[in-house]
């Protein structure tokens, strides 16, 4: 009869028989996907980024019902669906809330990655993937960020569109094609309305399929960074993985419930989290007459912020001689002549563009832009520029472990800075911020090679419960 | 796993003593609101009433419909005909007559509506409460202004005391220490009922703290005193009224998280019984 052979009964056997895709998926990707049995805490965020971008679909349909993308009722229709809209708040509250907690989340997933070293060969592409995912997410809080249409959306949109006109050439153009209009207005609000609920969102789940299918073909990595394909049994699986189900699901159902409490926590008793979650200046409807006295994004977008600032005239001295040395430090690192060459080339020219006594050098809010855009770009870098003869910091040396730490609190300091007004402390940190976190990425083919690695075990640590 | 732990206590010191370091910036020391009265009903409900008698007239409040008042104990007979003053329904938002080029071309500034001022009013350093509270109860008599008010929150503020008859006539001393060209400086300026002031100014040696100290002296403390709780009921009211969900909102919260506490302790549990499997 045409009809697939099926090892299953009942319900189950009619459906697999006519559509095996079915259940060869659920195998592929549950029941038979062999996980290393020795993952920790950090890795639940994967599953729990999947998790909130579930509440931010399905919360931001039912926004979508009652919100209206035009100026003159925006900021009042946020404000019905809070109040006069049955649920309104908690579906509003989940979306604000959530927002946060995607970053939370995928910032200390991405964390995890470099702890163990995750986006190590072959599992480059499953990085790349999740980057993309990363600057996706960035691009959907920011035209997400626009709707509320308080004062801080406004100058907030105003101010970083304004960025790109500080690209030479093309910039004044490519700023004003953004917008739609010469100021951030009712076009610039319907555009960013069709962009952050329908454009973001399918390229989105596009790269989050992809990322999990690279994943589930490559096999996770795990805290020891040791291959488990690498030790097979008799029938062909690897001795130190089991069943993402039912092993994992039933764990991340378990950190479910952690992660919720935490999330509802915030929800119901904390929804601006003191004004980090929601700005208080956002409460103000937009005003295209009056500029805030202090303008800041939301804090997951500070650290990138506070490198932007952090590029005044006076720094163009330590960028332009930064790129040059490292330049330098290029040239007698790389082995192929022609690389050799273009690196010096580059770096001499970009220094020539930089320094503010050249007679080329151009607008420092353009390297302003460059250096924020490369601040979230390099961490495409990151299998490239990880030498590490191991993959996990449990098996390197200390020290590489509190570089780590310390990368990540200069990230956190940049971040707080981010939200503050500009003052000279302020810039002066950020300044050394943005040294240090570029530092730790361009100097890693280098660091990272440094030092003794310890051992590295054929079996994952695994102690059983 | 102790590494960690120990990487974990830098992260979060270095988080929680930056914000520390940083703090202070505002202008004033703000007087703390009562916040106790924002659960309480009799309070709320009076001041609703002082924001229908007295707010309403200028500021509106377009978000806010008068039947939402039900969640602070009044039923629609009573909103009908204790608080609106018009031709509204219940079931209208609190929309004010004053036309907003009228209103700017009166105080310089068009009133803004009031729907969610307590949290536009917030800010890293202090509470809209605080604020709010403090300005309400900062106001004072200069007759060198427009409007012949002043106020310690807001200086040069374009609305007048118009509660001005609930708290009844008093004096202000305002001491301001600032640095000038010839060093720190306190200047102390003492208005009187009337609105006339005396200054003094005296140079300071050495460093000194810069700031503004302020204190009142009533004419009537007692009807001062009634005024300071009418104000921190109105507040309490300006305060539901930014965030009308809140009272309910934290009721269901406590549910929802023991709830959790349930899930997570039966998917503990759960996950515990298909560990052991896993040699």
């Amino acid at each position: 009869m045409g009809l697939h052979k099926t090892q299953f009964k009942g319900l189950a056997g009619w459906f697999d028989a006519r559509m095996p895709t079915a259940m060869a998926e659920y195998r592929k990707h549950m029941s038979e996907y062999y996980a290393p049995k020795n993952f920790n805490m950090w890795y639940v965020f994967g599953a729990l980024a999947i998790v909130v971008l579930a509440i931010q679909i399905i919360t931001g349909i039912f926004l979508t019902m009652n919100y209206k993308p035009d100026a003159r009722f925006a900021f009042e229709s946020v404000e019905y669906i809070m109040r006069d809209v049955p649920g309104g708040w908690f579906i509003r509250y989940m979306h604000s809330t959530g927002a946060s907690a995607f970053f939370i989340v995928v910032y200390l997933h991405m964390f995890r990655a470099l702890l163990y070293g995750s986006y190590r060969k072959p599992r480059e592409l499953i990085w790349i993937f999740g980057c993309l995912i990363f600057l996706c997410l960035m691009g959907e809080a920011f035209f997400g960020y626009l709707l509320p249409w308080g004062q801080m959306s406004y100058w907030g949109a105003q101010v970083i569109v304004n960025l790109f006109s500080a690209i030479p050439l093309i910039g004044p153009d490519l700023s004003l094609l953004i917008r739609g209009d010469y100021v951030v207005s009712d076009v610039t609000l319907n555009r960013f309305f069709a962009f952050h609920v329908i454009a973001i969102p399918l390229v989105l789940i596009g790269l989050v399929v992809a990322h999990i299918l690279a994943l589930h073909d490559i096999g996770s990595n795990n805290p020891d960074g040791i291959e488990i394909k690498d030790r097979l049994d008799s029938s062909g699986k690897p001795v130190d993985g089991i069943p993402f189900h039912p092993y994992y699901t039933v764990h991340d159902i378990y950190m479910l419930g952690m992660f919720l409490m935490a999330f509802f926590g915030v929800l119901f008793f904390f929804p601006e989290m003191g004004g980090y979650f929601l700005e208080w200046n956002n409460f103000i409807p937009a005003d295209p007459l009056t500029t805030p006295t202090h303008i800041a994004p939301v804090w997951y977008f500070t650290p990138y912020y506070s490198i932007l600032r952090a590029v005044t005239s006076e720094f163009m001295w330590v960028l332009a001689f930064g790129v040059l040395a490292y330049g330098v430090l290029l040239y007698f690192a790389l082995r192929a002549q022609l690389a050799r060459y273009v690196a010096l080339g580059v770096a001499v020219v970009a220094a020539l563009l930089m320094l503010p006594a050249s007679p080329l050098a151009l607008d420092p809010k353009f390297w302003g832009v460059v250096s924020m855009g490369a601040s979230v770009m390099i961490f495409f870098g990151l299998p490239w520029l990880d030498q590490s003869p191991a993959r996990s910091m449990r098996y390197r040396p200390g020290w590489h472990f509190w570089f780590l730490i310390a990368f990540a609190v200069v990230f956190l300091v940049l971040g707080y800075f981010g939200t503050q007004p500009p003052s000279p402390v302020n810039q002066y940190s950020s300044q050394v911020g943005t040294i240090l976190y570029f530092g730790f990425f361009l100097l890693m083919p280098w660091w990272s090679r440094m030092g003794e690695p310890k051992p590295v075990p054929d079996r994952v640590t695994f102690a059983a419960h | 796993m102790k590494n960690l732990i120990s990487a974990l206590f830098v992260v979060a010191s270095a988080v929680v003593v930056l914000p520390a370091l940083a703090a202070g910036g505002a202008g004033i020391n703000l007087d703390r609101f009562p916040a106790a009265k924002t659960t309480e009903l009799a309070s709320l409900q009076n001041g609703a009433r002082i924001f229908a008698n007295h707010c309403l007239n200028c500021h509106g409040a377009a978000l806010m419909r008068w039947n939402r008042l039900h969640d602070i104990g009044l039923n629609d007979e009573q909103i009908k005909s204790f608080l609106i003053f018009g031709d509204q329904k219940v079931g209208d938002t609190m929309k004010v007559a004053l036309a907003a080029k009228d209103g700017k071309a009166w105080f310089g500034k068009t009133p803004p509506d009031l729907s969610v001022i307590v949290r536009a009013r917030t800010s890293f350093d202090y509470a809209g409460t605080d604020y709010l509270f403090t300005l309400l109860r900062g106001y004072y008599r200069d007759s060198t202004s427009p409007t012949g008010w002043n106020n310690v929150a807001y200086p040069n503020i374009g609305m007048p005391h118009i509660l001005w008859e609930l708290q009844g006539p008093r004096e202000a001393t305002i001491e301001r220490v600032a640095h000038t060209e010839k060093g720190y400086v306190r200047t102390v300026s003492v208005y009187d009922a009337s609105g006339n002031v005396t200054t003094t100014s005296q140079p300071l040696t050495g460093h000194a703290k810069e700031g503004t100290e302020f204190s009142f002296k009533a004419a009537d403390p007692a009807r001062a005193r009634k005024y300071d709780e009418d104000v921190a009921d109105l507040v309490a009211y300006l305060a539901f009224m930014t965030d009308p969900s809140g009272v309910s909102r934290s009721r269901i919260g406590v549910w929802v998280l023991v709830f959790l506490v349930f899930f997570t302790a039966v998917a503990w549990w759960m996950n515990s019984k298909f560990w052991r499997d896993v040699k």
